[in-house]
Formats: structure tokens, C-alpha cells, sequence
């Protein structure tokens, strides 16, 4: 990855452990949200470890090496249709079975991966809302300066 | 050692560190002391066999510490000593004395160590895998049947972050217009 602001963020060495650490960290957060009905995790322990891979990213390699990468206004947009997509999970429910939010995929075969009906879908959902979420409210608290005066 | 051993250590453990973090007066100690709460808290949870819990608890304890330490630890804050007066701290500890006496009488009511009055959990334990198919009780419950909770949370999460945004941005509606 080619590094525009070299001279933000912590030190070369730090730097160098980054490259190693942040994608374990990020797949480790997929993989709780993935068997999320299957081992213990689910979608907001999941999401906040996406979360915090992008943490990892900011605070060794500066803010601006990441809004290079990631745009903020997908970040808010993706948060914003996780949270649209879980109420219209619920509302297809309504219409199949008859209830708010019921279960209207096929439960499968108990212990495999793809099981448990719409529960995978929906940790998958809460996940992109709460990792996109919180990073952002790290990245505004974060950069926030007050006025002097 | 039985468990309960284990969580009367780690609850003192965090009473500990809940004064030190109000007691010291530089900010970033006082930040980390906080996280050695919540890390107990996060043992505890291991100790009573709640894996999914004590998993959330620890991750979010880490964000936030970082957010805490990024928010405050460069910014000047006096750190003022308070100056108690004899009346005051009389009042005060005789209202803590009252709630602990009555908390006591209120407490022997609760059910014992283990032993929960609510019985829809045994159904839980014994028919998530048949009803729901996820192998994981605890997201059956939190996903299938206790969903409107999770629908709530995540909601509550949405308002939570669209209030950081709307004190936090930089420009303000009206002044992008005049610029």
C-alpha cells in the first residue's frame, strides 16, 4: 500500500506491526460475526472488533491515511442501510408468516454454517452497523477540537 | 476454588480500582484505572460461564479506554481537590448507611446463587436447537426470541451515534449557507 502522509502516525515500528496485525484482527471480527450462531460472538461483538481494526489503522498510520482509503460519507451511508435492511427483514417476515421480524427462512440442519434462518443475515447487518458506527464515533471524538476561548 | 471465591476477588478487585480512578489525579492513570474495571467485569463473565458476554464486555472495554485516552489525555483539565466540609460528609454517610441497611433486606429476598425463579429459560436450554436451529443459545435468544430487544438496542445505537454527529461536526448548517 503506498503511504501519502508518511510523516502521521506513530513510528516505523509500529507501522511495520500494523501491516502484520490489522488484517488478523479483521478477520478475526468476521469470523465471530460468520458463526455467530454457531460459537459464542454474534454481530456487536463482531462488529466492534471491525471496529477496532480500523482503530488499529488510525492510530498507527494518522486519520488521513484511512479517509484516503475509506469515505466517510460511505461509512455513514452503510450504517444507515444496515439499520434500514434489519427493519426490512422484519417487515418481509410480516408478510410470509404473519408476524414482526419472524423467522421466515428454513431453520437447515442444526451445527452446519449456513443454518438457523435469517440469524447469520441479521448478525451480518448489526454487524456493518455497529463496526461502521462506532468507528465513526471514535473518528469524531477523536479529531473533535474545542474552541479555545 | 469454587466460583464464588473467584468473584468476590475480582469484585474487590474492582471496587479497588473504581476509587483509585477517582483518587488519582493525573487523567490518563485515572482513564486506565477505569479500563481495570471493566476487563474484571469481563472476568467475572468468564467465570460464570458467559463466554458471549464476557467476549462484548472485553472488546468494548478496549474501544473505550482508546476513545477516552484519544478524547481527554492531551487536552488541559484542571484537576481541581474538592474541599469536603464535616456536615456534608455526615449527610453523606448516613444516606450510604440507610441504603446499604435496606439494601440488606431487600437482598434476602433475591433467589440464591445459581438458582433462577424465571423457569422460561429451562424451555430456552431445552428446545432453541429444535426451534431456531442455531447451535448458540444465547444468539437464538437475543436474535429469535427476544428480537424486538435487539431491534431496540440496535435503535438505540442509531440515536447514539446521530447525537455524537449532530454536537460533533464541524460546520453547522447555517454558516455553510453564509459562507
Amino acid at each position: 500500500m503506498q503511504n501519502n502522509f508518511p510523516n502521521e502516525g506513530m513510528s516505523v515500528i509500529v507501522k511495520t506491526i500494523t501491516r502484520f496485525t490489522v488484517w488478523l484482527i479483521f478477520l478475526y471480527g468476521l469470523y465471530i460475526v460468520l458463526h455467530g450462531h454457531l460459537s459464542p460472538g454474534g454481530g456487536f461483538a463482531g462488529g466492534v472488533i471491525i471496529a477496532l481494526s480500523y482503530v488499529h489503522l488510525t492510530l498507527a498510520y494518522g486519520k488521513n491515511f484511512v479517509l484516503a482509503r475509506v469515505d466517510k460519507f460511505a461509512m455513514n451511508s452503510l450504517e444507515s442501510i444496515a439499520a434500514i435492511l434489519f427493519v426490512l427483514t422484519g417487515i418481509v417476515g410480516l408478510y410470509v408468516v404473519g408476524n414482526f421480524l419472524a423467522n421466515f427462512m428454513g431453520i437447515g440442519k442444526l451445527y452446519t454454517l449456513i443454518s438457523a434462518g435469517y440469524i447469520p443475515m441479521l448478525n451480518i447487518f448489526i454487524c456493518v452497523k455497529v463496526g461502521m458506527g462506532l468507528y465513526l464515533v471514535f473518528y469524531y471524538l477523536a479529531s473533535f477540537k474545542p474552541q479555545e476561548g | 476454588m469454587p466460583v464464588d471465591v473467584w468473584l468476590y476477588f475480582i469484585l474487590g478487585f474492582m471496587i479497588i480500582g473504581s476509587i483509585a480512578s477517582l483518587e488519582i489525579k493525573n487523567i490518563l492513570s485515572s482513564i486506565i484505572t477505569i479500563g481495570v474495571v471493566g476487563l474484571g467485569l469481563s472476568l467475572a463473565f468468564l467465570f460464570l460461564g458467559a463466554p458471549d458476554l464476557a467476549l462484548v464486555q472485553f472488546v468494548f472495554e478496549i474501544l473505550c479506554v482508546i476513545i477516552l485516552i484519544r478524547a481527554f489525555a492531551k487536552r488541559s483539565i484542571e484537576v481541581r481537590a474538592l474541599r469536603r466540609d464535616v456536615p456534608e460528609t455526615i449527610i453523606a454517610i448516613v444516606i450510604l448507611a440507610s441504603i446499604f441497611v435496606l439494601s440488606i433486606f431487600a437482598f434476602k429476598d433475591l433467589p440464591s446463587f445459581g438458582k433462577p425463579i424465571v423457569r422460561v429459560a429451562e424451555r430456552y436450554l431445552a428446545q432453541a436447537g429444535v426451534e431456531t436451529g442455531s447451535q448458540n443459545i444465547v444468539t437464538s435468544v437475543i436474535l429469535n426470541y427476544r428480537i424486538y430487544d435487539t431491534l431496540g438496542e440496535v435503535t438505540v445505537l442509531f440515536t447514539a451515534i446521530l447525537g455524537t454527529f449532530t454536537i460533533l461536526r464541524k460546520t453547522g448548517r447555517k454558516k455553510r449557507h453564509a459562507e
